[in-house]
C-alpha cells in the first residue's frame, strides 16, 4: 500500500469512493481497515445485505478472478479472505436480525483423511456471501458425518473438498454410499480441491467440479435456480 | 552440486549409460550416493527441478518432454517419482511411453516404505526429508508467503499436530536444524530414520 493511500480517511469518502476503496482493501488483505468500512456504512444506514454484496463480496469476487488468472497467489487471497471474515464478523448477527435472502443451504466438509481447509473455508465463506446457510463439517470426515448431517440438516448442497490425491477418491464412498441408501438424488453433489478436475467429478457421479470458491457459488446458484424452476414446472 | 541448483534447474549428471534415471531434482543426492554404493555405472542420472514439488501439475507435462527428449539416446529410462500430487496422470505419461515409475504416492511414502507408510494413520503429520529440511525457506516459507505474513502460519498448519523429519542420512544437524522448523510452524517434532527405504529397491530392481 503506498503512502498516499494511507493518509486516505474512509469516513470523508461518499459512498462510492468508499466501496471502491474497501475493493483495494479487501485485495490488499487489510483487515482493520475493511471492519471500519462495514461499521461507517452501517452507520450512513446501509443495508448489511447491501454492505455483504456490493463491498464484500464484489470485492473477494475481484479476487477470485486475479487468483483464477495467476496474478494473485495463495498467501495473497488468504490476507483478503481474512480481512472478508473480519467484516463478516460484523454483518452475520446482523443479517440473521434483519432476514436476509436465503439462496439455500449447504452441508460442507473435507473428507476423511484431509485435514487442509483453506479452499473449504474460502468456499464456506463466498456461499454465505452469496446468501446460502452453510453448516461446515470440519476436517477428516468419515461417510457417517456426511450421511448425519444430510438427515439433520435436509441441505440443498453437498460440498465435500480434498487436497490430497490420496484421499480424493474418498468422495466416491460417500457418493456410493448415498446411492445405497437411495438419497443420491434428493441432493446436489458438489466436489472441489486443488487435485480434482471436471473428469473426476464425473467420474465420481458428482453433479459438479468447481474450481474455485467463486466457481462453486455460481455453480450452487445454477443448481438452485434449476431446482426452483422443476419446483415450479412439476 | 548444490541445493539451490538442484531446486529451481536440476541437473543432468554424466552421460553415455545405457538406462536414464529421470528424477527429482530433490532425490538426486540419493540416488547418485545408490549408484556409487552399487557400482550402477550403466545408470545415468538427469533431474528435474526440486520446485516442480510445489506445482506437482506441471510434473507430468516435465517428465513427458524428458523422456521425449532422452528416449532415443538410452535402452531404457526410468521414473523416479511417485506419484507426486499428480492424481495418476503421471502414470499416464509413463505407462504412454512404456517406461516404469516408482510405485507410492509420494517420497515420504517410499522413504518410509510404501507399506509402512500406507498402515500409518498420521493425517496430522507435516513431513519433511533431508532435502526438505535443507531448502526449507524455498520449498515451504517462500511459495506460502510466510516470509512475508508470518501471520498466514495457523490458517495453513493450525490442523497439523506434529512435522515429522524423516533422515535419509543420519546428520546432527539436520536434526537441529528440522526441530527449528517445527518450531517455526508451531508443530511437535519428531525424528525418524528411514534411510533409502523403497528407493533403494526400486533402483535395484532396475539395474
Amino acid at each position: 500500500m503506498s503512502d498516499e493511500e494511507d493518509d486516505i480517511i474512509l469516513s470523508e469518502l461518499n459512498d462510492e469512493d468508499l466501496v471502491a476503496q474497501m475493493f483495494d482493501d479487501l485485495y490488499d488483505g487489510l483487515k482493520e481497515e475493511i471492519e471500519e468500512g462495514v461499521n461507517i456504512l452501517l452507520e450512513r444506514g446501509w443495508q448489511p445485505y447491501d454492505i455483504l454484496t456490493k463491498a464484500l463480496v464484489g470485492g473477494m469476487t475481484i479476487v477470485g478472478h486475479d487468483f483464477r488468472d495467476g496474478i494473485l497467489f495463495v498467501p495473497e487471497v488468504l490476507l483478503a479472505a481474512n480481512a472478508m471474515k473480519g467484516g463478516m464478523s460484523i454483518l452475520k448477527p446482523l443479517l440473521a436480525e434483519t432476514g436476509a435472502p436465503r439462496v439455500g443451504k449447504m452441508v460442507i466438509g473435507t473428507v476423511k483423511g484431509d485435514i487442509h481447509d483453506i479452499g473449504k473455508n474460502l468456499v464456506s465463506m463466498m456461499m454465505e456471501g452469496a446468501g446460502f446457510e452453510v453448516v461446515d463439517l470440519g476436517i477428516n470426515n468419515p461417510v457417517e458425518n456426511y450421511m448425519e448431517a444430510l438427515k439433520e440438516e435436509q441441505p440443498d448442497i453437498l460440498g465435500m473438498s480434498a487436497l490430497l490425491t490420496t484421499t480424493m477418491p474418498y468422495m466416491k464412498v460417500v457418493i456410493d454410499t448415498m446411492v445405497e441408501e437411495g438419497v443420491r438424488d434428493d441432493y446436489t453433489v458438489l466436489v472441489g480441491g486443488a487435485p480434482l478436475n471436471e473428469e473426476f467429478g464425473k467420474a465420481i457421479g458428482a453433479d459438479a467440479y468447481c474450481r474455485d470458491a467463486a466457481v462453486a457459488v455460481e455453480t450452487a446458484k445454477t443448481f438452485m435456480a434449476r431446482k426452483h424452476n422443476q419446483g415450479v414446472t412439476a | 552440486m548444490d541445493d539451490t541448483t538442484l531446486t529451481t534447474h536440476g541437473l543432468t549428471a554424466k552421460t553415455g549409460g545405457r538406462i536414464l534415471l529421470l528424477a527429482c531434482g530433490a532425490l538426486a543426492r540419493e540416488i547418485l550416493d545408490l549408484i556409487k554404493i552399487n557400482r550402477w555405472d550403466h545408470m545415468d542420472l538427469h533431474c528435474l527441478p526440486a520446485i516442480l514439488h510445489v506445482y506437482p501439475d506441471r510434473i507430468p507435462d516435465a517428465v513427458d518432454q524428458a523422456i521425449t527428449k532422452h528416449r532415443a539416446a538410452y535402452d531404457d529410462i526410468f521414473v523416479v517419482y511417485a506419484d507426486c500430487g499428480t492424481g495418476g496422470l503421471l502414470q499416464q505419461v509413463c505407462d504412454a511411453h512404456d517406461v516404469k515409475m516408482v510405485a507410492g504416492p509420494h517420497c515420504y511414502s517410499f522413504f518410509e516404505g510404501n507399506t509402512a507408510f500406507a498402515a500409518q494413520d498420521e493425517v496430522t503429520a507435516f513431513y519433511l526429508t533431508d532435502f526438505l529440511v535443507r531448502q526449507f525457506d524455498a520449498f515451504v516459507i517462500k511459495p506460502l508467503g510466510l516470509d512475508r505474513h508470518p501471520d498466514l502460519r495457523d490458517m495453513y498448519f493450525g490442523n497439523y499436530t506434529k512435522l515429522v523429519y524423516q533422515s535419509q542420512t543420519k546428520d546432527e544437524g539436520l536434526i537441529a536444524l528440522a526441530q527449528t522448523h517445527a518450531a517455526r510452524l508451531g508443530l511437535a517434532f519428531e525424528h525418524r530414520h528411514t534411510g533409502y527405504g523403497d528407493l533403494a529397491t526400486a533402483l535395484s530392481d532396475q539395474a
